[in-house]
């Protein structure tokens, strides 16, 4: 072997060192955030196949299936609730689009008077407690009948979930050249299919992460449904927090792994618009 | 085959006290090529806007062969624009942006794609559709975007700086093939662009645009031979400018007396201007001509620049043979013979221009087209 032969190998062997560090470090990380995320879970999932489970006990005494049979029965009312939470949660996200994409192309494309004002508004439902803000609303819905229906809470949900939205698009919007619209026009096109054709390839990513942090934020809304739903409409949260304080863990347990799936699912379809796509989440930067 | 005309189009942005188009008039003569030409932000891309319909006119009308198509959508004027940038769709391939036109138009799918075909070969790119966009060069991507707009058989075709965003060998190419194809189609075009030579060797005719309004619109040829104003002329790379005033049929001016040429109005303050490489040098005492002495002489291959001092602290700037280096030293006098139909004589500046935007663009003319400086 010459010298030049080993000093050749010397390197390669250096950076797989390095690489082994890397690949060590990495999977610590994913570790330590998937315990981080899942281990509270694991006892939920574990209550939802519980019969008995006394205090010092690591695991329960004796397994059953009762929890979830309850959960599926027709007559708990639980999978009405998550048909609602969906429907609520999905209604709100839709409706967040429509208004969100408008707002942030013009937060985002145009400078206006008062535009500092009507960004600290948007951002004001985040900062300002829900419960306020819904005090003042309930008087409102209650007099145009939408109190203690499900239509009015999606549009309370709105409420926390546009400012997200429409940070999301504005960032996407600063970031995107009207022009390729005003060429689609000149190729021929009306303004509703430039946009179709050739906008909105252009900012589905934006819609998608702010559509799925919409849907989240409504999914996890408590008070305001609570207040607005007036105990009528009853969505996953309120059920989950009834069998909670009555000491029910096992329909918890079982009734949180229901709650859990839409958010994970989402966030699995979502991926491929959630990684390395700085513009669709650059309006975060603002919060 | 569109007729063009803009009747006093004026174009006013909110906010600013100059308007961006002032009171501009027009007319584009059915299948012709035309330059708006004039230093960057001088209205000329505003003016390509409001003939595409993607502004509106404060003041004044545009019309197709005569009838007016304000308030007409611009997916609906049939005047394509190719923007400076290209704007290729970037989620569509090539095919799909080139067919994009005749997709607005519900034309069926076997029918776009022999047109896209039949582009893509006139581009000369045949075989690209399945490109995407960011796969290509950016010469390729200035003849899609070409393609695209040409697919739909535009009434009016409009680019926006077709060449500036190429290099030099490619922008001939570009050039010629514009050329080309214009001719061939016979499309009314309308093209922008601020260099003075582009627009000389591609347009039959040239709008000359400063600070909103129109200076001069002629032939490429009318620019250099008798520009209206001295403004212009210095655009075009015109240096040699001489205060003076005809008396008779002479004119008297700063570094001597020449025959009066027919530009000059009697008895009237003027500027006797002539091109550098018109200015000739001769023996001593040949007539209309001046004597100097070489200040400095730069050889560029195929000529040689000089820089010549005569009387009164003046300065005239030649254009010569490239041989002229052998012979001539700086500091050598000469002879410069101004010939009688090569003079032009150009009123004096304050009755045209305000001077300060005036001076500035000045600098860009004598800069941009390799003046004697």
């Amino acid at each position: 072997m010459t010298a030049s032969n080993q000093s050749s190998r010397a390197a390669p062997a250096g950076g797989t060192r390095d690489g082994r560090r890397d690949v060590i470090v990495r999977w610590a990380v994913i570790s330590l955030l998937l315990t981080w995320l899942a281990l509270p879970i694991v006892p939920l999932l574990i209550w939802s196949f519980s019969f008995r489970w006394f205090f010092p006990d690591v695991l329960p005494a004796d397994y059953s299936l009762r929890a979830w049979q309850y959960v599926f029965s027709p007559t708990s009312g639980v999978l009405q609730s998550l048909r609602d939470t969906l429907l609520i949660s999905g209604g709100a996200t839709l409706l967040s689009v429509i208004i969100g994409v408008p707002a942030g192309r013009a937060l985002g494309q145009y400078v206006f008077r008062g535009k500092s004002i009507v960004e600290l508004l948007i951002l004001a439902p985040i900062i300002v407690p829900g419960i306020a803000v819904a005090l003042g609303i309930h008087v409102l819905f209650i007099r145009y009948g939408l109190a203690n229906t499900l239509f009015g809470v999606m549009l309370v949900h709105l409420i926390p979930t546009l400012p997200y939205m429409v940070l999301v698009m504005s960032g996407v919007f600063a970031n995107y050249d009207t022009s390729y619209e005003a060429q689609a026009r000149t190729l021929g096109a009306g303004p509703i299919r430039a946009f179709w054709y050739v906008t909105l390839p252009a900012i589905l990513p934006g819609i998608v992460v702010g559509g799925l942090f919409a849907f989240l934020v409504s999914w996890a809304q408590y008070i305001l449904t609570l207040l607005i739903g007036g105990g009528r409409v009853v969505t996953l949260p309120l059920l989950l927090f009834n069998f909670a304080t009555a000491g029910r863990n096992d329909i918890t347990g079982a009734i949180s792994m229901l709650y859990i799936i839409p958010g994970v699912v989402i966030l699995l379809l979502s991926a491929r618009y959630l990684t390395g796509n700085a513009s669709a989440v650059g309006g975060l930067g603002r919060l | 085959m569109t007729r063009l005309n803009l009747h006093k189009l004026t174009k006013r942005y909110r906010g600013k006290t100059e308007p961006a188009l002032d009171d501009l008039s027009l007319e584009v003569e059915s299948g012709s090529l035309t330059a708006l030409l004039g230093p960057s932000g001088c209205g000329k891309t505003t003016t390509m806007k409001l003939i595409a319909g993607l502004l509106e006119p404060t003041l004044g009308d545009i019309l197709f062969d005569g009838r007016s198509i304000l308030g007409v959508a611009p997916e609906r004027r049939g005047a394509v624009m190719v923007f400076q940038n290209y704007l290729l769709f970037p989620y569509m391939t090539v095919a799909e942006n080139v067919g994009f036109g005749l997709k607005m138009r519900r034309v069926d799918r076997a029918t776009i794609d022999r047109r896209v075909a039949e582009m893509l070969e006139l581009v000369r790119l045949p075989g690209l559709e399945d490109r995407r966009p960011k796969e290509l060069s950016g010469g390729q991507q200035q003849r899609v975007a070409l393609a695209r707009a040409l697919i739909v058989l535009p009434k009016l075709l409009l680019l926006d700086e077709p060449l500036s965003n190429l290099d030099a060998h490619l922008r001939f190419e570009m050039r010629d093939l514009i050329r080309d194809i214009q001719r061939q189609m016979g499309i009314t075009t309308v093209f922008v662009t601020h260099d003075q030579e582009e627009a000389v060797v591609l347009a039959d005719k040239v709008a000359l645009i400063f600070d909103g309004r129109l200076q001069q619109y002629d032939a490429p040829t009318a620019f250099y031979e008798t520009p209206v104003t001295r403004r212009i002329a210095a655009f075009f790379g015109g240096v040699n400018f001489f205060q003076g005033r005809r008396n008779r049929k002479q004119f008297d001016c700063a570094i001597g007396t020449f025959s009066a040429p027919r530009s000059a109005i009697a008895d009237q303050p003027g500027i006797l201007s002539i091109r550098p490489e018109d200015v000739r040098l001769a023996e001593a005492g040949a007539a209309n001509s001046v004597a100097g002495r070489i200040h400095s002489h730069v050889y560029v291959g195929t000529h040689t620049r000089l820089r010549v001092s005569v009387s009164g602290g003046h300065e005239v700037c030649v254009v010569t043979d490239a041989e002229v280096m052998k012979t001539h030293k700086p500091g050598d006098p000469v002879t410069l013979r101004f010939p009688e139909e090569k003079l032009w004589v150009l009123p004096p500046d304050a009755l045209v221009e305000p001077t300060a935007a005036h001076r500035e663009d000045t600098r860009f003319g004598v800069t941009k087209t390799k003046g004697c400086r």
